[in-house]
């Protein structure tokens, strides 16, 4: 077991270490003097920031909790009208990115736009309509980012619900609890820990985007960060701005940890169907329109807007161009998300073989990536890798005369090392609560009766984790799918995906343009989101 | 025969690979904005363009971190303030030829041969026909007066294009008054600001406000765009060119410039040309409304319409040097 142990643990260290490589380096900038652009953010702005990010983040948690919590739970326990069309279609927001959403509703409720458009007419004036809610504020932004990102704590208190509380849940019902004091009083505190994973996902979601803030005019703190860096141009700055951030995410995370301690619930068998009750008239309608509401607003409202759009321009724009981006979108995610699932296997398995306090809190640290913003991770990982080239280039030079130029840097790899950074986090969370599933003493058993932890793992564990597998490659795929700043930063040359094209078009101010490349990115994120049901609903049935 | 026929095919197949005839583009401009330009050249020149666009700073710190290995033969941007901190990260080389520096005027080109511009555009201020009479307009500095309170709309302090006109600003009248001009300028604006250009143009003509501080290629996007909402909301303002009677209307361009690490300099010197062809001017002007350098190059419809004006002509390197007073201005006067 000892030597076992070593060589799990070695694996880890090195995997690890390589991975964080990228968070070494931010904070190798806290030894740098602060310079005066520091002093002036700290003077003018960072207050100003900070509030704004504790807003948002305050809103979104509101948010969030109310679209997925919910839903879930009415999902888990009853059958009602098109329930299982619902089941699945509560995912699909997540194949949006957020600031498109953004553009979608700016859109539509811009003085201009239909809505306010059609509200004229009925009201018969010319002028502006005062008491309309103005869509680029602060609480249209905490709106936009609780339609795409709830998905993330609908999956995780759907599994939560369906799974670990349900025989409690019978037990209840026995002994006569009503429903509410049933949802409130048991199934809650114990979903708890799964929800409030999923809540730190779309937290870190909130807090790392730039694009939909800077298009709503809310600085927030990566306003600051982009700021310091394209305003000032002074990566010192940026690092140690984006060092004050990883706090934030650093106190969210020891939240969750805190929340899981806890409470560390198993089942005895794994599984178990959920018993879901029939439920008819006033019920089920309002059942139907809890559930149907973020799908309204989160999915078909933006993407009926975007094929609007697309539509008028798909005759001239689109052409043989778009395969070559879908395809080049498929399968770099389809890659990212494969590496990710293994290196959030490895990871999650070893840190679950072996109490190791230093294994730990490595693997702990790979899942800070998804909180940083794209962009400081990308700059990041091309002063690593950038670093490391034309050290090998000089290196080689002096001694064999030979230039190996660039190796690494400018190829598809590093983009897709910074996706595995960025989104480890969401596979790592995914795996992880799905391991915490299956009790420790099957591994003790097996122990015991001599398998060693390879074998355990391919026996035991990946059989009853192929969900929790199935679900973290999706997200990634998804993730990956929509992703932006790192795309555009450290892309090779002649290399675009649906996401630039979308986004330059946006960035332009050709919302029009760039419907169709956005519908693209739904329509690609919609394959996986369909299959991750079908499997889920198989797998209960 | 089988032999011969997979040598033929390894030989097509190498066929791209010795045909090394090219040229490595880092472009802030967007692709949609570069891409067909690039394809000419490709088509009559036969030398291929490879080409990644992205943010200015993105490409910048890429051409610093890559050092003497870059690919990158091109960085073309879409401010002048970007090729002046490129130039002085010393990634460029002072390659512009004098046969081009002959072509354009002065001051749309850096003394010392490291990049040229272009194209121009124009930052002016539109107005509410109904509402404004452009005899009530003069110049930047006076839209401070107390009768525009709570009646301006322009853009974010985070766009460039602000950042570079309060850049102007302190190059022309120095911080000290520019940091009062921009205060009392934030204190006229109508709402907070939120959107692009477009959207200050959309609000001016909605009637949030009555005065927006533009780039004119947003405007004439929109009088040639096929969404009829947009065409309808620019029906309503007209263009005012401001500070006429002193140094101009501000200007930003777009520029190009050759990297120090260029290893096809020959190609993108031609590449260069190129783009400073009747032609190719002409095509900015016509695609996106954007200003030529070149004076004998034609203009579009909407140029032409918007008709002649006088525009500053300040040392471009300026608004590079003088860009992080600018931002830090802006933050102490509260413009979001």
């Amino acid at each position: 077991m000892r030597t076992i142990s070593k060589k799990w643990f070695f694996v880890t260290l090195v995997v690890t270490i390589l991975l964080t490589t990228p968070i070494w380096l931010l904070v190798s900038f806290i030894f740098e003097p602060t310079n005066e652009n520091w002093t002036h953010l700290a003077k003018t702005l960072l207050p100003e920031y900070i509030t704004n990010s504790l807003i948002l983040m305050f809103g979104v948690s509101i948010g969030t909790l109310l679209f997925g919590v919910y839903s879930a739970w009415l999902i888990t326990q009853y059958q009602f009208f098109a329930s299982n069309i619902l089941h699945w279609a509560l995912l699909l927001p997540l194949a949006i990115p957020a600031y498109i959403i953004a553009y979608t509703y700016t859109g539509l409720l811009e003085f201009e736009g239909p809505v306010q458009s059609y509200l004229r007419t009925i009201f018969s004036t010319q002028t502006v309509l005062q008491w309309f809610p103005e869509v680029r504020s602060l609480g249209g932004a905490i709106l936009m980012f609780s339609l795409v990102l709830y998905p993330y704590v609908y999956l995780l208190a759907r599994a939560a619900f369906a799974s670990k509380s349900q025989q409690i849940i019978e037990v209840s019902k026995t002994l006569g609890a009503s429903p509410l004091r049933i949802f409130f009083k048991v199934a809650l505190p114990m979903a708890r820990p799964a929800i409030i994973a999923g809540l730190t996902l779309a937290l870190m979601e909130t807090l790392a985007d730039f694009g939909t803030v800077k298009h709503f005019g809310i600085p927030t703190f990566t306003t600051g960060i982009y700021r310091s860096w394209t305003g000032f141009g002074d990566t010192t700055t940026t690092a140690q701005l984006s060092l004050l951030l990883l706090a934030f995410v650093i106190t969210l995370i020891l939240i969750e940890l805190w929340s899981r301690r806890q409470a560390k619930y198993f089942t005895h068998q794994k599984n178990q169907p959920p018993i879901t009750t029939k439920i008819t008239g006033l019920k089920a309608v309002i059942a139907f329109i809890i559930c149907s509401l973020p799908i309204l607003l989160g999915f078909i409202i933006p993407t009926s807007q975007l094929l609007a759009w697309s539509i008028n321009s798909a005759q001239t724009s689109f052409n043989k161009e778009f395969f070559e981006l879908i395809w080049n979108s498929f399968y770099l995610a389809f890659f990212t998300a494969l590496i990710t699932v293994i290196i959030a296997l490895l990871l999650a398995y070893s840190k679950r073989i072996q109490d190791n306090k230093i294994i730990y809190t490595l693997v702990r640290i790979t899942t800070f990536g998804y909180a940083i913003p794209g962009t400081v991770i990308a700059i990041a990982v091309m002063i690593l890798f950038t670093t490391f080239d034309n050290y090998i280039d000089s290196f080689m030079l002096a001694n064999f005369n030979i230039s190996t130029g660039l190796i690494l840097s400018g190829t598809l790899f590093i983009l897709v090392f910074a996706y595995t950074f960025r989104f480890l986090s969401v596979s790592l969370q995914t795996i992880d609560s799905g391991l915490s599933r299956i009790k420790n003493s099957m591994d003790e058993t097996a122990i015991t009766l001599g398998a060693r932890p390879t074998r355990i793992l391919t026996k035991i564990h990946l059989p009853m984790l192929k969900t929790s597998l199935l679900t973290a490659f999706i997200l990634v795929f998804v993730e990956v799918l929509k992703e932006l700043p790192t795309t555009l930063i450290l892309r090779p040359f002649n290399f675009n995906t649906l996401s630039v094209r979308a986004y330059e078009m946006a960035a332009d101010e050709r919302l029009a343009d760039a419907g169709l490349p956005a519908i693209l990115i739904v329509l690609t994120g919609l394959i996986p989101v369909i299959i991750l049901s079908q499997i889920m609903r198989k797998q209960h049935a | 025969m089988k032999k011969i026929l997979l040598c033929s095919i390894i030989f097509v197949l190498s066929f791209p690979l010795l045909a090394k005839e090219e040229v490595n583009v880092y472009s802030a401009r967007k692709e949609q904005l570069i891409k067909p330009l690039l394809n000419e050249f490709s088509r009559t020149s036969g030398i291929k363009v490879n080409l990644i666009t992205s943010s200015e700073d993105a490409l910048l710190k890429r051409l610093q971190l890559e050092g003497k290995n870059s690919p990158a033969d091109i960085l073309i941007t879409t401010d002048a303030g970007r090729l002046y901190r490129a130039k002085v990260s010393k990634v460029l080389q002072p390659a512009i030829t004098i046969k081009m520096q002959n072509m354009i005027a002065k001051h749309l080109q850096d003394p010392e041969h490291y990049w040229l511009a272009l194209t121009t555009r124009a930052r002016v201020i539109v107005y509410a026909k109904d509402r404004v009479k452009p005899s009530e307009l003069s110049t930047y500095e006076a839209l401070t007066d107390k009768k525009w309170r709570k009646r301006i709309c322009v853009r974010s302090s985070n766009n460039i294009y602000n950042q570079s006109l309060v850049a102007s600003m302190i190059a022309h009248k120095g911080k000290k008054f520019t940091a009062k001009w921009t205060k009392s300028l934030v204190k006229n604006f109508a709402r907070k600001p939120k959107g692009g250009d477009r959207d200050q143009i959309k609000a001016v003509a909605a009637g949030q406000c009555d005065v927006a501080i533009v780039n004119t290629y947003y405007l004439g996007q929109m009088i040639n765009s096929s969404d009829s909402s947009q065409v309808n909301a620019t029906k309503k303002i007209a263009v005012f060119w401001p500070n006429q009677q002193d140094r101009g209307t501000h200007i930003n361009v777009s520029g190009i410039a050759i990297t120090k690490a260029a290893k096809n300099k020959k190609n993108a010197l031609k590449l260069i040309n190129f783009l400073l062809s009747d032609d190719a001017q002409f095509w900015y002007a016509q695609v996106n409304n954007e200003y030529p350098v070149v004076t004998t190059a034609g203009l579009s419809e909407t140029l032409k319409s918007w008709g002649k004006f006088k525009a500053d002509t300040l040392d471009l390197d300026k608004l590079g040097l003088f860009n992080s007073d600018a931002v830090k201005i802006m933050d102490k006067a509260g413009w979001r």
